[in-house]
């Protein structure tokens, strides 16, 4: 049996890469991908404290409900990142920074 | 040291090195890829703590779903910006990497200090769940049980949950749709 603790530090670590490449990255489909590692950081965790609730299944249940909400967030933020190249010709978030139309 | 642990570490070294790979990678399409090693080896991190279906969703929804959305958005929206987001960011990758090294790596001093001082295993309702034997049993049934409780007991986030997909779906076919010249 792995502890708890194991868990929680390949979590961490997965987060804080997950925060390494939102802020140093300039393209916007990497920011998205650190985004997604953090969510898995975060699923990751859920997962392992679910594994005390054996009738209820609440980490796992809401792991589940996470992976949903990645995936409708990943085709919001994809059609918007088409979007913001058709007008900018770039994906750079750092010259994206006019709000016109 | 049994094989569980074994594969434990095996997996969670897999998965933070993909992991370092993809923040590392100046190609795109190369760090898309290896983020494909870093899911599949979270999924399996997820069948050792024996959650077997959300593994299964997990291969299913991440890598057949969202990575390969990713890919066709990247790859379907011409060559042009293909070759244009290659090139870019070669001029300064030295002030701006540091700083979000440097923040990051705070942050994960913070994290790991913060989950030494909680000792997950001296929690109040691990204990009690432990003395219980509530614990899942690496024999037990885990998918009815997540059917019936999916269909009772979470009725309702389940029912909001695919309102939500339904309208970011829409939504998202509403935005990337060709627009009309004016």
């Amino acid at each position: 049996m792995i502890s708890l603790t194991d868990y929680m530090v390949v979590g961490a670590g997965l987060f804080c890469v997950g925060i390494f490449i939102v802020l140093s990255k300039r393209n916007a489909i990497q920011v998205l991908i650190g985004i997604e590692l953090m969510l898995n950081a975060a699923i990751l965790n859920m997962i392992a404290f679910g594994r005390y609730d054996q009738f209820n299944n609440g980490g796992q249940m809401f792991a589940l409900f996470a992976i949903v909400l990645a995936a409708a967030t990943t085709a919001v933020a994809l059609a918007i990142i088409l979007n913001v190249y058709r007008r900018f010709k770039t994906i750079d978030p750092n010259r994206v920074d006019k709000l016109r139309d | 040291m049994n094989l569980i642990q074994v594969l434990f570490y095996l997996l969670a070294f897999i998965a933070l090195g993909s992991a370092i790979f993809v923040a590392a990678s100046k190609n795109l399409v190369r760090s898309i890829f290896m983020f494909f090693i870093t899911l599949f080896a979270l999924a399996g991190l997820y069948v050792l703590c024996l959650a077997d279906f959300v593994a299964i969703t997990q291969i299913v929804v991440y890598v057949g779903g969202i990575l390969v959305l990713i890919l066709f958005a990247f790859m379907l929206s011409g060559r042009e910006s293909l070759s244009a987001l290659q090139h870019q960011g070669k001029s300064f990758l030295s002030a701006n990497k540091i700083i979000s090294f440097i923040l990051a790596a705070i942050f994960f001093v913070a994290l790991m200090e913060m989950i030494l001082k909680i000792s997950p295993e001296n929690l109040e309702w691990i204990k009690k769940a432990t003395a219980n034997n509530m614990q899942i049993s690496p024999t037990a049934n885990m998918t009815d049980n997540i059917g019936i409780n999916l269909m009772t007991r979470y009725l309702l986030p389940f029912e909001v949950v695919s309102i939500l997909l339904m309208m970011a779906l829409i939504g998202a076919a509403h935005l990337a749709r060709k627009e009309r010249v004016e």
